[in-house]
């Protein structure tokens, strides 16, 4: 069984369905990218992992365990993090502060931890005490990713991280991806530049209107025909 | 579903028809046991209460705007009738009259000015041009005012020392407090509309101290803490030492079976219940139309979702201010009226409490957004406001009856008087937490 | 000399009653700032709030008195002052859990959270009168002066008397502590960067697991202590009304949206650039100025505004703020 095992997910915010009987899974040290039409579902599918929607079906496995009753909050302390597409850092505070507020739930000595972060994205150390509201955006995501990597998780999402970000920032933030899951942590992410996603992506989901469309590694979905010429534009 | 809607509107017939026995019942049994003239009294302030909650609601029910200045809208109100029906005061128009009017002019050049600079000065030129017109305009203001000022408050004080009026008849202050109030909302509504909800309460509190402030300090204008007393009635109603001379009248207060001096007060009362009546049931059949017009349903789309209406194409904030100022018209016109049953204005009387908060007590519990029920929560809350001052004291002298008399007795005794401020601001809290649509919930 | 003279007068009569002022809105701006920044509405009770805790100060002071307690040069009010913050917070928390946390489960619109507000300003006010009258209550007590006017005159010879009154210092020295202490809450203290990291973004510090109710508690208890403080601070300064602390609504919401809501730094500004205005603009310049123009002679006082109309003077600010800045000086975060 994979260490994240969401299957079977149907639901939505209160009104029709939006998801349709989907299915995601991520093993540990593996990047899950979520591609498709606007519309697709694919930050919903995300949200759902995180129990930000109510499931009518359904259930989401974490490291074998059930944890489709439990909160946000509650996912956090078994491992999860989540980095939202907007407003995903704390503006008018500085940079270690955001780390901190990342690691509020640590009861433990979270320096190490926040040491690794800056030596991931070391443009952080650098701007540690300077607002996180002041710096540019692909700063701003690397404060975000940093901030929900402090708590250790096991599984990280990310919601469109490279969202108004150029193109060389972009690589650069995929590149840290990578690293981060070098460290044996499980990505989930949800991407508008699907080329660029797949090419990293261990395993690619195409969702269609809240469904598994095409379920491959990222390589055999750039490779597929279909896919090409449906959603990544030839 | 249709089932649901039957018995919903089976319940609000029921409402409807309870609150239709309530109200009469109250004033039937205050007749009997205070008499004709208390029990019109009360009517007749409770009529304008429902006015007042008339225009409160039309800000609130009809598009959310929360105004924490009514106190404000209805004091400038009042001023109407001192301006219009008060007889000018001989020689202060010649003496300073001119003057202030001019100091006023001037005052709004300066402010015209100070706009015109803020539009055309170039860039930083602005921080410094601006206050510097601002300034110079409220020197050259106070220099021409206050000569002014000091020669009208020089004639005869203890009688007049004031502009006076223009002997002109009482009801025609009335469309001019609604006037005023408009003015002083459009004012208000332009600076604090269009921004978060919470700064036009702010502001319309700031506004609401400050009419007061003036009224209150410009004894050329009001005569201040002096008072202005004897502002004439309005037509028809008549002076009862005027009907109490009249033989006809006399002779037909004893066929009757009354005394001169009750019929007289009664047929005054009953004067001002007919025209407050007539003003209430126009400004209803009004708000009525104008809450089922295409207008009213925008109001409420707008009230409902603010995004969506304004993503529709709805100017949000042009709407809000045009709303904003008929209510405070409606207010200052319910002011006027006020001065003109009371026959004074006192300005030292324009309590918010009494004048802002308990208004919005006679909204909440009348049902927010419902005309009918703005009407009857301003007669109710106006009735038990007017009861408590008498209740207060007995409940507390039976509470405090078997206490020794001593210190706690008598600190209990003297602020009962406090009790309603206390239990209106509970009726406020829990209607708005347990009934948040009132006694007679909008549709 | 005279050069001297008006400058003795501008302490006298500006720098130092503007000072004073400026603190005590400043506390209480600060605390309506506070709520608006983690709760998001701008509290119309905050002004009862200050008038019930100074209330309960006074009986305490009363009390302490009776049983002979003094703080010798220092009013015996300021050691009733912790116990009137805790009964004031135990009020704030147990109307927050009766009446605001519903308002918060259900998400309702600021608005109604203000108007609720208003509604407990109501009964506050009521609470409080019953309490203690509606009478003007003076209950400062031990030294008058720190520099007396006479004394002043003694020692410098000057013409101008110079006047420093005890609650005056009382109030700088305590504003200052109190405000050194907050900002170390806010900026140092892990409770302190929770409150601020859900004020800046509420769903992220949910996230992040930081605890809403107890960051909302830990607020009231903050800003029931900083309006205890202000409100004893000004009845000791001024004289206890109840009324009277329903008209520093205005001039402390004004100062808390100069400064930006929701910005601590800001609403001290706000406080004093108020303060400042005020007292500037309703005293009469016309000593200063025959000193220090030699050969002047005022015709009037030079007084721009009469003193009825000081509450004027934070509303034209406020309305020129909305106007022209409506984010306030320091960035607030609502529009």
């Amino acid at each position: 069984m994979s260490y994240l095992d969401a299957s079977g997910m149907t639901g939505g915010y209160g009104g029709a369905d939006i998801l349709h009987d989907c299915t995601l899974k991520v093993d540990l040290g593996q990047i899950a990218v979520i591609v498709g039409p606007n519309g697709a579902g694919k930050s919903t599918a995300m949200k759902a992992v995180f129990g930000m929607l109510n499931l009518r079906e359904g259930k989401v496995l974490f490291d074998g365990e059930d944890i489709t009753a439990l909160s946000p909050q509650d996912r956090v302390r078994k491992g999860m993090g989540f980095v939202p597409q907007v407003n995903n850092v704390f503006p008018t505070m500085s940079v270690e502060e955001n780390l901190e507020m990342g690691a509020f739930i640590r009861e433990d000595d979270f320096r190490e931890t926040m040491e690794q972060v800056y030596d991931l994205f070391p443009i952080l150390r650098e701007k540690r005490h300077q607002n996180a509201g002041e710096l540019s955006g692909g700063q701003r995501q690397q404060v975000a990713v940093g901030r929900a990597l402090m708590t250790k998780p096991k599984l990280l999402m990310l919601d469109e991280p490279t969202a108004g970000v150029s193109p060389i920032v972009m690589d650069e933030l995929f590149d840290r991806i990578i690293e981060v899951a070098r460290t044996g942590i499980s990505i989930l992410m949800v991407e508008q530049n699907a080329r660029q996603a797949l090419e990293i992506a261990d395993i690619g989901y195409v969702l269609v209107q809240g469904a598994n469309r095409y379920t491959d590694t990222g390589a055999a979905l750039l490779a597929d025909p279909d896919v090409r010429r449906t959603f990544l534009g030839g | 579903m249709s089932g649901n809607r039957t018995s919903a509107s089976q319940n609000m017939g029921l409402r409807y028809t309870l609150v239709a026995l309530v109200l009469p019942a109250l004033f039937i049994i205050e007749w009997i046991n205070g008499g004709p003239n208390a029990a019109l009294g009360i009517l007749n302030m409770g009529l304008i209460s429902a006015i007042l909650a008339l225009g409160v609601n039309l800000q609130w029910g009809y598009a959310g705007l929360f105004n924490v200045g009514i106190v404000g809208f209805i004091a400038l109100g009042g001023l109407a009738p001192v301006l219009v029906a008060m007889p000018p005061t001989e020689g202060a128009m010649s003496a300073g009259g001119g003057r202030i009017a001019l100091a006023l002019l001037a005052g709004i050049a300066a402010i015209a000015l100070a706009i015109a600079v803020n539009r055309k000065a170039p860039g930083k030129t602005r921080i410094i041009a601006v206050p510097t017109v601002l300034i110079a305009g409220f020197a050259i203001f106070r220099m021409i005012f206050d000569p002014g000022v000091e020669a009208v408050q020089a004639i005869n004080p203890s009688a007049t020392g004031f502009l006076g009026g223009m002997g002109l008849p009482t009801l025609l202050a009335w469309p001019l407090g609604a006037a005023l109030a408009a003015g002083a909302a459009w004012a208000i509504g332009k600076t604090a509309l269009g921004l978060r909800s919470d700064y036009l309460a702010i502001a319309t509190l700031g506004i609401g101290e400050i009419i007061v402030a003036v009224l209150k300090n410009e004894e050329w204008l009001s005569r201040g803490v002096m008072n202005v007393n004897g502002i004439p009635r309005p037509w028809p109603v008549p002076y009862e030492i005027d009907i109490q001379a009249d033989a006809a009248f006399i002779e037909r207060a004893a066929g009757l079976g009354l005394d001169p001096v009750t019929a007289s007060t009664v047929l005054v009362k009953l004067l001002y219940t007919g025209l407050f009546g007539a003003v209430l049931l126009a400004l209803i059949w009004l708000s009525q139309r104008a809450l089922n017009s295409p207008w009213g349903r925008m109001m409420r789309a707008i009230r409902d979702n603010e995004i969506s209406a304004a993503a529709m194409g709805k100017d949000v904030t042009r709407r809000h201010l045009q709303i904003f100022i008929l209510g405070s018209a409606v207010c200052g016109l319910a002011g006027a009226m006020l001065i003109s049953l009371d026959g004074q204005m006192i300005p030292s009387g324009y309590n918010p409490l009494r004048y802002t908060f308990l208004i919005w007590v006679m909204v909440i519990v009348g049902g927010s957004g419902n005309n009918w029920g703005s009407v009857v929560g301003g007669v109710l809350i106006w009735y038990l406001w007017i009861k408590a001052e008498v209740w207060g004291p007995q409940i507390m002298d039976l509470v405090t009856a078997s206490m020794p008399p001593g210190d706690l007795k008598s600190h209990l005794l003297d602020s009962a008087a406090h009790m309603r401020l206390l239990v209106m601001g509970l009726v406020l809290i829990l209607m708005l937490r347990f009934s948040p649509s009132g006694l007679l919930p909008e549709r | 000399m005279d050069f001297l003279n008006a400058l003795v007068a501008l302490t006298n009569y500006i720098i130092i009653p503007a000072s004073t002022y400026g603190a005590q809105l400043a506390l209480g701006a600060l605390g309506v700032t506070l709520i608006y920044g983690i709760l998001r509405f701008s509290n119309f009770a905050h002004g009862d709030t200050m008038a019930f805790g100074t209330g309960l100060a006074i009986i305490v002071t009363w009390g302490l008195q009776a049983m002979g307690v003094s703080l010798g040069p220092l009013p015996t009010a300021m050691l009733a002052l912790p116990f009137a913050i805790a009964g004031t917070a135990v009020l704030v928390l147990v109307t927050d859990r009766l009446v605001y946390a519903h308002y918060r489960r259900v998400k309702a619109k600021p608005v109604t959270l203000v108007m609720v507000s208003v509604g407990v300003m109501f009964v506050m006010n009521a609470v409080t009168r019953f309490m203690i009258g509606v009478d003007d209550i003076k209950f400062a007590d031990g030294a008058r002066f720190v520099i007396s006017a006479r004394g002043f005159k003694e020692a410098t010879g000057l013409a101008e008397p110079l006047a420093f009154r005890t609650t005056q210092l009382l109030t700088l020295v305590t504003a200052a502590i109190m405000v050194a202490a907050l900002f170390w809450f806010l900026n140092r203290t892990r409770t302190g960067k929770s409150m601020r990291a859900f004020s800046d973004n509420e769903d992220l510090a949910l996230l992040s697991g930081i605890n809403p109710n107890q960051v909302v508690r830990v607020t009231w208890i903050i800003a029931a202590g900083l309006a205890v403080t202000a409100g004893t601070l000004y009845g000791l300064d001024k004289s206890f009304k109840a009324f009277n602390y329903f008209h520093l609504l205005l001039p402390i919401f004004a100062a808390a949206i100069l400064g930006g809501l929701g910005s601590p730094l800001g609403a001290i500004a706000g406080g004093f650039i108020i303060a400042f205005s005020e007292v500037g603009v309703t005293y009469a310049w016309k000593k200063v100025a025959t000193y220090m123009i030699p050969g002047f002679e005022a015709e009037g006082l030079l007084q721009l505004l009469s003193t009825e109309y000081k509450f004027a003077v934070s509303f034209v600010i406020l309305i020129a703020v909305l106007l022209f800045k409506p984010t306030g000086l320091f960035k607030g975060k609502a529009v």
